[in-house]
């Protein structure tokens, strides 16, 4: 649907309100709204943006490997439906993004390079196994949780009720990834061991979240200085794992550029089976 | 798969936003209660159905025997006098 077509006033269904005796939508903030406010964004802010909206983009396309994958039907309904929220958020972050270079949020998903990504080295790492997975899940989600709230805290209002928006999803990202942890981790010795595997496996790629740029100090009172999230979430993460009868690994720091535009070898893979379609058929609906 | 792997199977109840009694949903697998209730979420409210859930597991659930249909729900047919409707009211009665 073209964005010029849509009422802010309606829901999706085309409802003005919610009717009590039916199922709506309900009403929040949607990638539509945004586009049609049309609020142009700084470069920098746009650029802000665009980072945010490619890690949640990036996990986005790598959690939907596991639709019809995961271990139980309802696992894998839970699973999708993380996926989707992920989707959304980065579909915010990306259509407000693109209004500074009047780009459309496809624009940016399906016709960057590789080198154009902004996204953080620990999205674009592989599954592996559920626990790989829930890991990644809980280190990433405990992040989002922490800087979508001190999002919400910005000078910009559009970043800063799309963090309103995204901030309740990722809490529970958060909750269902801290409960698998702690099952597994008390689970048998097998799937103890494979929930310190997966620890070893991503404790590389924290630091990188966590780094200041430059674009941090430009935009003081819009962005979140990654830096200051650090504290609490080591906190938050110790005593998740204390529960869990795990421990933070002792493994050394892996050197990424993510934000540069400087990809594991994972990334190729992963955007041409995103992008293929829409630049095979461009223009292409469904 | 082994006996022993599968999930137990709970029953969904869900209130929703009208604000009216829980009404039972489905049921789904779950390993345990706080699970139950997390599946549930993702389940049975995903579209807003809901502003609260239950959760029971399904052996818990004491049902009537579907063979004793007749000694318990064929009695009340016929008894008209225990519906309000059979009553007339009496003239002179007021706020009736």
């Amino acid at each position: 649907m073209k964005s010029d077509e849509l009422d802010a006033t309606l829901d999706s269904f085309g409802d003005a309100l919610a009717s009590a005796t039916r199922v709506t939508p309900g009403n929040a903030l949607r990638p539509e709204d945004i586009a049609k406010d049309g609020v142009k964004p700084s470069e920098q802010i746009a650029q802000y943006a665009l980072r945010l909206g490619d890690d949640s983009l990036i996990l986005s396309q790598r959690m939907s490997h596991w639709v019809s994958r995961a271990p139980e039907l309802e696992e894998d309904v839970a699973l999708g439906n993380i996926t989707l929220d992920l989707l959304g958020h980065a579909r915010s972050f990306l259509t407000y993004a693109g209004l500074a270079w009047d780009k459309t949020e496809d624009d940016l998903a399906y016709f960057r390079e590789e080198e154009e990504f902004t996204s953080l080295h620990i999205v674009e790492q592989d599954n592996g196994h559920f626990g790989v997975t829930i890991i990644r899940m809980l280190l990433v989600a405990t992040y989002q949780h922490l800087l979508y709230t001190a999002l919400m805290e910005s000078a910009d209002e559009t970043l800063s009720a799309i963090a309103a928006k995204s901030v309740k999803e990722v809490d529970y990202h958060r909750d269902h990834a801290i409960q698998w942890t702690i099952r597994l981790g008390l689970g048998t010795e097998e799937s103890a061991e494979k929930m310190r595997h997966a620890l070893e496996i991503l404790w590389p790629y924290i630091d990188e979240m966590f780094t200041d740029e430059p674009l941090h100090d430009q935009l003081e009172g819009v962005a979140v200085r990654p830096s200051t999230l650090r504290a609490a979430w080591d906190q938050e993460i110790a005593g998740v794992l204390d529960e869990a009868g795990l421990e933070v690994p002792n493994v050394p720091q892996a050197m990424c550029k993510g934000r540069q535009g400087e990809h594991s070898e994972y990334m190729g893979y992963i955007l041409a089976e995103m992008q293929v379609l829409a630049r095979k058929h461009p223009g292409a609906t469904w | 798969m082994s006996e022993k792997n599968i999930w137990p199977l709970w029953e969904v109840f869900v209130r929703s936003s009208r604000g009216l009694s829980h009404v039972h949903a489905g049921s789904l697998h779950a390993p345990d209660a706080e699970m139950a209730v997390r599946n549930a979420r993702d389940l049975y409210t995903r579209r807003n159905e809901g502003v609260s859930l239950w959760v029971v597991k399904s052996e818990d659930i004491i049902s009537s025997d579907p063979d004793s249909k007749d000694q318990f729900f064929e009695s009340p047919k016929g008894k008209d006098y225990r519906h309000a409707t059979y009553y007339k009211a009496s003239e002179g009665v007021k706020h009736l």
